[in-house]
């Protein structure tokens, strides 16, 4: 073996064009395979950081999982409201501790903007049951007061006492602004690698009152209300998109749920998150496992073209075998010196693969979290995915012995005259 | 008469596939340090002897002992191992790795053999030995082989087989890619590399010109039954 190494390494120099492209494929494809692991898994992660903490979350009747999307992750269609009385009748109910009430429906410049009570910087947890810090400012007092969640305030580059106008909708079109009525920023969150990051927090009143002028989606033409003429009105919301729920014990959960399922006055449903977030990880699993069998297609095929390529050469190598065996080379040393060189290639493209997406993951990590939310962890490769490099190597290992079985029979059957 | 380096007996080989025999030779030795010329046209079995003699083919009957031991005797890998350690090779052309280096090609064999290492001392040092008695410049040592021309190739060839004193060296038409010239040159330093390592020299030619300078000449016709018929 200590005496084929340098051979084999000394031959694999020599053929440095074809094995560097054939390197390259298989890097690629071992980081795409790696990269679309990390996704998925660093996907999942954010997934179930984004809540915690919550019991419930209450909204109209309707599909769980929209509601979900919509209240935590601020995805989706709009579902349903209800009514503010029964928020109140909720928030009232013996077994609730706390309630945080949600209104969804305006942004700002491709950011959802978020109506709330002040209780969502008291109550709301996330990922490991973590509160809500503010790095900057403190949170709403004022009536056309917002807080900046720490994507928004860093992407746009927002600072305490900037001027903000909210949009109506998600789309920003003319004459949809609420441009009659700016928001202060008074307080940015600290980071917390969830939607939160991508929010504006105003109060439940301010919703109101930036839309009291406002009738079917459009502004009431002939017809403003100045900011300082609004506090005359009764702000008190009509109703939210939904409302968060923690118990006094987690033991009451299910009771609740029922008791919410059976409410008199409306129609409303109360979802587990972790049961919604498991529901809707099962959806998506069909798709990442798609995801994932296809680029572990693609590795296979980047071994057929090492294989092809190894293959392919012995012929030209023929006569390097023959010399080879008259100089003391057995046919198992050649099959050692051919499988060898197949997994070195496979060992180096997968060292190069990691390698490539630990440098697309740096560069490319701050544009993902920015678009998509998706907080890619700098982490050296976790468990499944050394798993999954094992395999790569493993079935490399395995290919390359197919090119070393040819060169043993080519070997047997050339003696030391190849027939060229 | 000391033992021969090289003794056939009651030899008969036939390709797998094929009826007739291909080989057969009643008897056929060679003294230690003897200097053969085998000469035989094309078809005439002097490929499928040296495949014999260096232990890649097994012949269906006879036997063949090469420094005392019958190859029968030894599993494949064994006779792979006993013909690095004893038997040094040369052939018509192409015998150079061409990647490697023209020292590195020469100490190929003490790679495969620790007998031939051994043997050899100190490999570079005999390397270099042998490539300057062959007329080599240490110019050349380091450049790949596929830069040399055919004639420094065959010279590197013969440094090759006889780097760590094998007993037996075989040469199958070494000098055919040569020039006139250049072939009695290059018997010349083979022939005197190979007595000054004592070992025998099987010399395979179709060119009964380069017969002269041998003790020993042999035809195909003589040893071989089915070549005579």
């Amino acid at each position: 073996m200590t005496h084929l190494l340098p051979l084999a390494l000394k031959s694999a120099w020599n053929r440095r064009y074809t094995l560097g492209l054939t390197l390259i494929a298989i890097a690629l494809s071992v980081t795409l395979l790696l990269g679309i692991e990390r996704v998925r898994q660093d996907a999942r992660d954010s997934f179930a950081q984004a809540v915690s903490g919550t019991d419930l979350v209450v909204g109209a009747r309707g599909s769980p999982m929209q509601l979900l999307l919509y209240a935590v992750f601020h995805l989706g269609e709009a579902s349903n409201n209800l009514d503010w009385d029964s928020a109140q009748v909720l928030a009232a109910h013996p077994a609730v501790a706390w309630t945080i009430p949600l209104s969804l429906g305006d942004s700002h410049r491709g950011f959802p903007v978020l109506a709330t009570t002040p209780a969502f910087f008291e109550q709301f947890r996330y990922g490991d049951k973590q509160s809500l810090a503010l790095a900057q400012g403190k949170p709403f007092v004022g009536l056309f007061d917002v807080v900046l969640g720490a994507e928004v305030a860093q992407r746009l580059g927002y600072k305490l006492g900037d001027r903000v106008a909210l949009t109506h909708g998600m789309e920003a079109t003319a004459g949809t602004e609420h441009a009659d009525k700016p928001f202060s920023v008074v307080g940015i969150l600290a980071r917390t690698g969830t939607p939160v990051d991508r929010t504006l927090h105003i109060g439940l009143e301010a919703l109101e009152a930036i839309h009291l002028d406002w009738q079917g989606g459009a502004p009431i033409p002939g017809f403003a209300i100045p900011p300082e003429l609004v506090k005359k009105f009764n702000l008190t919301p009509k109703s939210v998109t939904a409302v968060l729920v923690g118990l006094k014990t987690r033991a009451g959960v299910f009771a609740m749920q029922r008791w919410v399922a059976s409410y008199r006055d409306e129609p409303l449903m109360a979802v587990l998150p972790g049961v919604a977030l498991a529901q809707l990880w099962e959806m998506m699993a069909v798709a990442e496992r798609t995801l994932l069998a296809i680029s572990a297609l693609v590795v296979v095929v980047s071994f057929a073209g090492l294989v092809a390529v190894v293959l392919a050469g012995l012929g030209e190598r023929r006569r390097e075998l023959a010399i080879l065996r008259a100089n003391g080379a057995r046919p198992r040393d050649l099959f050692t010196l051919l499988a060898l060189e197949g997994g070195a290639v496979t060992l180096a493209g997968a060292l190069v693969g990691v390698l490539l997406l630990t440098v697309l993951t740096f560069a490319l990590g701050p544009w993902l979290e920015a678009h998509y939310g998706l907080l890619l962890k700098m982490a050296a490769p976790g468990f499944e995915e050394m798993r999954l490099l094992g395999w790569v190597v493993l079935v490399g290992t395995l290919a390359s012995l197919l090119p070393g079985y040819r060169a043993y029979r080519l070997s047997l059957a050339d003696g030391l005259t190849p027939r060229v | 008469m000391s033992l021969p380096v090289l003794l056939l007996e009651n030899l008969l080989f036939r390709w797998p596939d094929q009826a007739t025999a291909c080989l057969e030779i009643a008897e056929f030795r060679v003294a230690a340090g003897e200097q053969v010329f085998i000469h035989g046209e094309s078809g005439s079995g002097k490929s499928t002897l040296l495949n014999l003699i260096a232990g890649v083919l097994t012949p269906q009957q006879g036997n063949i002992a090469a420094l005392g031991q019958p190859l029968s005797a030894l599993s494949a890998a064994a006779r792979d191992r006993f013909r690095v350690d004893h038997i040094g090779l040369i052939f018509q052309q192409f015998n150079l790795i061409p990647y490697l280096s023209v020292l590195d090609n020469v100490l190929l064999p003490c790679r495969f053999s620790a007998r031939r290492s051994q043997r050899a001392g100190d490999p570079k040092q005999a390397a270099a030995t042998l490539l300057q008695h062959l007329d080599l410049d240490a110019a050349l040592w380091q450049r790949p082989a596929s830069q040399l021309s055919v004639g420094q190739q065959q010279r590197v060839a013969a440094a090759r087989a006889l780097i760590g004193r094998p007993e037996i060296v075989i040469a199958d038409e070494p000098t055919s890619a040569l020039d006139a010239a250049r072939q009695t040159a290059f018997l010349d330093l083979l022939q005197r590399e190979c007595a000054a390592a004592n070992a025998a020299l099987l010399f395979v030619s179709h060119d009964l010109r380069l017969a002269e300078g041998f003790g020993r000449q042999v035809e195909m016709g003589q040893i071989n039954r089915v070549a005579a018929t």
